[in-house]
């Protein structure tokens, strides 16, 4: 039995046309693109040409508006470093309740550590943002916003063109960690007022440890690692060529795959989600069901515990993952379904499946079929289900 | 995913004595869907022997938890009430081949539904305990007395272990000093019973609680039967002026009261020139029990570094009269 693996919002399968494409850069081609001769000037060649691919992807006006980095992370942290240094006067943050840990708890060490405010904008129970909120924040002390393009875990989609726009009139920079989002949402920045904008390889089928930063033309920048000329000086190390590589071809392909992300991707999610709802009782699918990724589904079970569901569906040789406080090893539910105020009751069996263009639809058919006995046999261990869909009398101490 | 045994992932597949138990004579229900885990336990009890006949059970939570309660009643039936009652939370870690640290609270969460059950037979209320002791952690909703339990059964000696054993503090950590609290004083006991070392007795302060969140969780089962001693690195707060002045722990002799203010005096007065450098000072001002107060003042009031010299002084302190203390400032 192969596996099924629904689990591509935490990471990617390197597509083969990439790795063939990143392997010569390791052997022959393995000169640093700073020398002078020719070993050098091949690999600065082939730098140009990722760097050219990244810049079709995101609709960017230069190729030069591209920065290579380590990945998500470290284009996160930049982006947010920078814009404080660069405008010292300004000392707060806008970012949102239900950002990845690398913005949150960057802001939070900030807040911390260097006095700055930072704004927290809530999200409603669909995980869209309080715009009044976000309104309000808006002011001229305020160095830089950072909000999202898409929610990990829901797959929500936030309208950063629009909050650009807004945070512009304030003359905040804005930046979106679009991790997710990149190689599953058309994106056009030269149309947008979007600042920096963050990317990830292994998210689009390119190996772990690249990623990158766009900065439009024109914004202040700061880099954060020192010590070369590399990336016109805002991100020195000698460049890890086989991962801009891989990274230039996984954007080609990301672009020549746009619409089967958002034909055949998106209806195999949705066949999947509609093939739940209709087998299992007391289900329902979080966040903008609307408005979200092609390729996400996050369902809540109600009365059932996500670890145990990730345990059996592993059994059975299938991958997802859960907000659930137990897989995580923190006791609480993830803070992006507590922000949402899904109740205790369902957050606690959430799972997000996240599908790629590797997915087939007899794979959605197999979870389709394994899940309702996987929640069956869950609920008739569970205290809280009167077996009819209800939540039965249960009233223990303390709690 | 967590390193489970084989036979906490057998019990988890394949759980024995699981769902309702019609004509239960004692039922025990803790947890609560909002904590993330929830238990209720059945058994029948023969009234004639006390001896513990049938046992079910239904629970919410994760793969450990289900492990821990269908192992619960595979171990009490066949039981008599009372030796049922004389089995902790680690019998069934044990039964189990061990549990991750983090799942350690599965097995308490068994034994506490074990004693609500036996207490509903007997006709006795299984306190909430809210009523026996204080609620310290709002979030998982554990009791002072619960906090307690776990401290002595298992030699807890870390706040840490307490979450994992408990659950208390794994969420706001805004109850993090009332653990402390219960655990140093439980400590202390024990460390006077002889059931624990002195030097492995919690000390409050001794950890900064922001040291705790977003700590990677080690994957290696703690060993709470021998307990860890803090290290002299943790316990020194890193920024402060005092941390390089910290001796090695004193020999914790009885003291008598006079003897203990003498040397707290003495102690400060050592301390006093450190803060004079930077312009601030400090004086005694009360010793009462295990809570010692003392006035800041010059530079050091209002001072944003003041509770790291405040707990600087309690760690010189602890260290001096090898004893776990307080120190608070007062105005």
């Amino acid at each position: 039995m192969t596996p099924v693996y629904f689990d591509n919002n935490a990471t990617t399968k390197v597509d083969a046309r990439v790795l063939e494409a990143m392997l010569p850069y390791f052997t022959e081609q393995f000169g640093n693109a700073s020398s002078l001769h020719a070993f050098g000037s091949e690999v600065g060649a082939a730098i140009r040409g990722a760097r050219r691919e990244l810049q079709a992807l995101l609709g960017a006006e230069h190729d030069h508006e591209i920065v290579f980095t380590s990945g998500g992370t470290e284009s996160d942290n930049a982006a947010i470093l920078s814009a404080l240094e660069a405008s010292p006067r300004r000392r707060e943050l806008i970012t949102s309740a239900v950002e990845h840990p690398a913005v949150l708890s960057l802001c939070a060490w900030l807040e911390k550590n260097r006095g700055i405010k930072v704004h927290v904008i809530p999200v409603d129970a669909k995980g869209r943002l309080d715009m009044d909120a976000y309104e309000a924040a808006l002011s001229e002390r305020v160095a830089l916003v950072s909000i999202m393009w898409a929610n990990n875990e829901t797959g929500t989609l936030f309208p950063v063109a629009r909050l650009a726009e807004m945070a512009k009139a304030h003359g905040i920079l804005f930046h979106t960690d679009a991790v997710q989002a990149v190689g599953k949402v058309p994106i056009d920045l030269k149309s947008t007022a979007i600042d920096m904008l963050s990317l990830s390889g292994h998210k689009l089928h390119a190996p772990k440890g690249i990623g990158a930063l766009y900065v439009r033309r024109g914004t202040r920048f700061r880099p954060q690692i020192k010590g070369g000329q590399q990336e016109r000086g805002r991100r020195a190390g000698t460049e890890n060529t086989p991962g801009i590589v891989a990274l230039g071809a996984a954007a080609r392909l990301a672009g020549a795959h746009m619409a089967e992300e958002n034909g055949r991707v998106r209806d195999l999610r949705d066949r999947l989600e509609k093939g739940l709802l209709q087998r299992i009782p007391s289900c329902f699918v979080t966040g903008d069901v609307e408005n979200r990724l092609p390729n996400t589904a996050n369902v809540a079970f109600e009365f059932v515990e996500g670890e145990g569901i990730l345990l059996l569906l592993n059994r059975a040789g299938i991958a997802a993952s859960s907000g659930s406080a137990c897989t995580s090893g923190s006791l609480e539910p993830s803070h992006v379904l507590r922000a949402m105020s899904i109740p205790y009751t369902a957050a606690h069996g959430a799972i997000r499946f996240s599908l790629s263009r590797d997915n087939t639809s007899a794979e959605v058919e197999r979870v389709i079929e394994v899940m309702p006995s996987i929640i069956e046999k869950l609920r008739a261990l569970s205290p809280f289900w009167d077996g009819s869909g209800g939540e039965a009398r249960f009233n223990p101490v303390y709690a | 995913m967590w390193d489970y045994s084989d036979k906490v992932k057998d019990y988890f597949f394949n759980p024995k004595n699981a769902g309702l138990l019609a004509d239960a004579n004692a039922v025990g229900e803790v947890g609560a869907i909002a904590c993330g885990d929830a238990l209720k336990l059945m058994l029948k009890v023969d009234p004639q022997s006390d001896v513990i006949t049938e046992a079910r059970f239904q629970t919410f939570g994760c793969g450990s938890a289900i492990a821990s309660s269908s192992a619960l009643t595979e171990i009490v039936i066949g039981k008599t009430l009372d030796e049922a009652l004389a089995l902790t939370n680690q019998d069934i870690a044990d039964f189990l081949g061990g549990l991750p640290p983090e799942k350690m609270h599965c097995s308490v969460m068994g034994y506490e539904a074990l004693q609500a059950a036996v207490a509903h037979y007997r006709g006795e209320t299984w306190e909430d305990d809210h009523e026996e002791g204080a609620l310290v952690c709002k979030c998982f909703g554990v009791d002072e007395g619960m906090i307690e339990r776990a401290v002595r059964v298992n030699k807890l000696t870390t706040p840490e272990q307490v979450t994992f054993y408990t659950k208390a503090g794994g969420g706001c950590l805004t109850c993090f000093e009332a653990i402390e609290e219960v655990l140093a004083r439980v400590n202390a006991d024990m460390a006077a019973e002889g059931v624990i070392a002195a030097s492995a007795a919690y000390r409050v302060g001794s950890i900064d609680p922001r040291s705790l969140k977003g700590k990677p969780r080690g994957s290696t089962p703690a060993k709470p039967s021998a307990p860890v001693s803090v290290p002299l690195s943790v316990t020194a707060p890193r920024q402060s002026p005092l941390a390089s002045l910290v001796p090695p722990p004193a020999n914790p002799a009885p003291l008598t009261a006079v003897q203990r203010i003498k040397l707290i005096d003495r102690a400060i007065e050592e301390l006093r020139p450190f803060l004079q450098q930077d312009g601030g000072d400090c004086e005694l001002v009360d010793v009462e029990g295990n809570t010692i107060s003392v006035r800041l003042s010059g530079a050091c009031v209002g001072c944003q570094m003041a509770s790291v010299t405040i707990s600087g002084v309690q760690q010189r302190l602890m260290e001096k009269l090898g004893m776990p203390l307080r120190v608070v400032p007062v105005k």
